[in-house]
């Protein structure tokens, strides 16, 4: 197998009131990421399921980051606090499934925070790398 | 199996600078479903919409993804463009390579890569997208505005005005609020009666207007433009329709030492009462707690001397339930309690007072004729000393007192102050500040014409302690600019109490599902662009209800809420958001997981008859959505363990295809 540099598969929900406007303004003004980072458009950070995640994982991807609106400013009121307590058990349970926790993220970022949204896409970008390919949960079978 | 149109496009060089639009058309076009692929210049332009328009027609397609700018920016025009070819909107999707690809990356092969990938998710979307239609609701062409201070009776009047029937429910006797109560205005001091009893008449005239005073909100339910809402109109053992205000029963009435609340109870009032002479409606109102006939049997007086025979002992406090399309919460302020600030020897001294009660002082109508009379010895003070800021600004950890500053504060006082040296230029006049805030027209030449002018003298510090010596009051203070401490002898101290909600707008948060701050305002849909409308759809505010505000300000914003009211009831039909939840019957056991979660209660539970395989019927309890409450936030699909709950537009399997597609 030829060695070629390790470019993680990343997936980034956002939700549509703040965060996906977040990372529209990271564009606008041209802050830079990396590309390994692809958008899901969801309406509220509490539209996704944990399976989503695992989902991803199992899928091949190498990190999982979820983007919601800062506590208590959430479009939809009180979703995120959902998104918040839901997470906090997904991620307590991953290393038990055998994914490195490390690999998953919440983030709130507003629609004003472009440059956090690119720093934290940056950084995490960078954590994932480090941590390498996700080789655990990824079935075989889906990889061919 | 879809056919899927797939338009790239350019934006000029906007996204063809870092993406190869060719090959990412070219590399969509085998995708599943896809039965069209190609790019363009401008794809919002008219042109751009044109060949979109087209390929529709000519390929049948049931579905299109366009790879160009945020959904933010175009997703309503590609819709419009679908919808004008026959295609349903809702089956159109966006894969944003411009601001989440071309402008982040720089290499050309690395945006095309990503770009390519962006549209495969948004083709494996749209494959599984279905039509969708959102659905309508009738409105009923009616208000309710609670709370009948000058901002419901503004809100009221403005949507009366645009030909609407309103209804205001007021808790007190009668309308006005705090309004009613007050001397004079500032900037202008003219005399509040003067600006809001008109008013006041103007809306128990209004043909579209109805007031029920002495009423409270009970229950609220339904959604935007079908509220149903239960009203109490509590007993004034008075008939409201014969009452001709005459006043007679209130000057002959033996229970003389009723405190009177409208005077802040620096004078008494009788059992039967109205509660200031202009009071809407002018009818008079038993006080229950203090009436001797209602209490012990004996008495009468009242029945006795009315003449119209509209007393009425044996009255009680009647449910009426109403229907409404919009609802207003216009609930209000209220000085905080002094209690806690026993530094100002506030119980402790007849002759300090609040900032509201100095108001009354001062009216023609209050206590004291108009006279400022000490309470204590009705004796003229020589010295007053104006304390602001009490109870606000005060440190978020600090047992007592507010965070936030009550806005009106600063200006209230320098017109007591202005007007105290206006009528008795013998008296001195200390003001105690932390900052003087005068942001408003005219405000700050106010304030300046009350120093220059009138020779307040205002300090910059705040004041330690009061103590009562004999008939004077003893004020420490400091002075931070001359750095030194003051000792005053006042013969008057005056609050400016802190402002708080209204303790009737938490249950009725509760009631509206409409959120509040820690502080108890009412949330606004958004800090600037939404300010009057509540996050809750058909739930307007106006007034001091959503934070600190003088009257210019509670006037334009109640005028605004009255906008918003009018906008959404002058429409029949509403258009709700199509991407709402729905349940899967077959699938759902019951659980009330999702009745949990959801923010807006849009979720209920129906027993309902299944035909079951067998061919036997089952009840069956059975979740079920109200579209038209429904906003789409998803939160009960992930709630929900039997996965029957999903969200329209945003199902599980589409944003899982998505993920699929990503991570292939
Ligand atoms: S809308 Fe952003 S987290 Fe709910």
């Amino acid at each position: 197998m030829q060695m070629t540099e390790f470019k993680p598969k990343i997936v980034a929900f956002c939700c549509n009131w703040c965060s996906y406007a977040g990372a529209d303004l990271a564009g606008n003004n041209r802050l830079n990421y990396p590309a390994e980072v692809k958008i899901i458009r969801v309406p509220c950070s509490c539209r996704v399921n944990p399976m989503f995640i695992l989902r991803a994982f199992q899928r091949g991807a190498d990190g999982v980051i979820l983007c919601g609106c800062h506590p208590g400013d959430c479009h939809y009121t009180s979703g995120n606090y959902y998104t918040r307590r839901r997470m906090a058990l997904l991620f307590s349970m991953l290393n038990f499934l055998g994914i490195e926790k490390e690999r998953t993220r919440v983030e709130w970022v507003s629609a004003a925070e472009g440059a956090k949204f690119a720093a934290t896409m940056n950084d995490f970008v960078a954590q994932i790398t480090a941590l390498g390919e996700n080789k655990r949960l990824e079935d075989l079978r889906c990889k061919k | 199996m879809q056919r899927i149109g797939v338009f790239v496009c350019h934006c000029g060089t906007n996204i063809a600078g870092t993406v190869d639009v060719k090959a990412v058309a070219e590399a969509l076009r085998y995708e599943p479903g896809v039965v069209i692929s190609t790019e363009y210049q401008y794809m919002c332009s008219q042109a751009g919409q044109d060949m979109i328009h087209e390929a529709i027609r000519e390929n049948n397609l049931t579905g299109i993804v366009v790879c160009s700018c945020s959904p933010r920016m175009h997703e309503a025009t590609f819709r419009k463009t679908a919808q004008s070819a026959g295609l349903n909107p809702y089956m159109v999707e966006i894969a944003n390579i411009r601001e989440q690809c071309s402008w982040v990356h720089k290499d050309m092969e690395i945006g095309t890569e990503k770009a390519i990938i962006l549209g495969r998710a948004a083709i494996a979307k749209v494959n599984l997208n279905a039509p969708l239609t959102p659905g309508e609701t009738p409105v009923t062409k009616r208000a309710l505005v609670i709370g009948g201070g000058i901002a419901g009776i503004q809100t009221a009047l403005d949507i009366a005005d645009a030909g609407f029937p309103v209804d205001i429910v007021e808790t007190k006797p009668t309308i006005g609020g705090k309004m009613a109560q007050l001397d004079k205005t500032f900037p202008t001091l003219d005399c509040a009666a003067c600006i809001l009893t008109p008013k006041m008449v103007e809306a128990a005239q209004h043909e579209n207007i109805r007031i029920l005073s002495y009423s409270e909100v009970q229950d609220i339910k339904g959604f935007v433009g079908n509220f149903t809402v239960q009203i109490k109109k509590k007993a004034r053992y008075v008939k409201e329709d014969i009452c001709t205000g005459c006043g007679l029963c209130t000057e002959k009435c033996p229970q003389k030492k009723v405190p009177n609340e409208f005077n802040l109870e620096m004078d008494n009032r009788r059992a039967i009462y109205i509660p200031f002479a202009q009071a809407v409606p002018k009818v008079a109102t038993i006080d229950p707690n203090y009436c001797t006939m209602l209490k012990t049997g004996k008495c009468g007086v009242c029945a006795k001397v009315c003449t119209a025979k509209a007393i009425d002992y044996t009255q009680k406090d009647e449910i009426m339930e109403e229907k409404y399309g919009a609802i207003v919460a216009a609930t209000g302020f209220n000085p905080i309690s002094m209690k806690p600030f026993d530094e100002y020897a506030y119980s402790q001294s007849k002759d300090v007072i609040t900032s509201l009660e100095f108001e009354r002082l001062m009216n023609a109508a209050g206590p004291t004729g108009g006279k400022l009379l000490r309470p204590s010895d009705g004796k003229h003070p020589h010295t007053i000393v104006f304390v602001q800021c009490v109870g606000s600004r005060c440190s978020a950890h600090a047992s007592k007192g507010k965070e936030y500053c009550s806005k009106i504060c600063c200006m209230y006082t320098a017109k007591h102050a202005m007007l105290t040296r206006d009528k008795y230029p013998d008296t001195d006049v200390y003001v105690f500040y932390i900052d003087v805030r005068t942001p408003g027209k005219n405000f700050d030449e106010f304030y300046r014409r009350a120093v220059e002018e009138y020779g307040v003298h205002y300090v910059k510090g705040m004041v330690g302690k009061v103590s009562p010596e004999g008939d004077k009051l003893m004020v420490q203070a400091s002075d931070l600019l001359a750095d030194k401490q003051l000792h005053i002898e006042a013969d008057l101290v005056v609050l400016a109490a802190a402002i708080e909600p209204d303790m009737s707008a938490r249950p009725l948060a509760t009631m509206l599902t409409a959120s509040m701050d820690t502080n108890d305002f009412f949330t606004e849909a958004h800090p600037k662009l939404r300010p009057v409308e509540s996050p809750t759809a058909g739930v307007f505010l106006s007034g001091a209800c959503q934070g600190p505000k003088d009257i210019p300000e509670t006037v334009s914003q109640a005028g605004a809420a009255a906008a918003k009211v009018i906008g959404l009831l002058a429409k029949d039909k509403l258009k709700g958001n199509p991407c709402v939840a729905g349940s899967d019957e077959w699938m759902c056991n019951g659980c009330s997981s999702c009745e949990r979660v959801c923010p807006y209660g849009a979720i209920t539970y129906v027993t309902k008859e299944f035909r079951m395989p067998d061919r036997t019927t089952a009840l069956r309890r059975v979740a079920q959505v109200n579209e038209a409450v429904c906003q789409g936030c998803g939160a009960c699909t992930v709630a929900c363990p039997s996965g029957a709950m999903d969200l329209k537009g945003f199902a599980s399997s589409q944003i899982m295809a998505e993920v699929d597609a990503i991570c292939k």
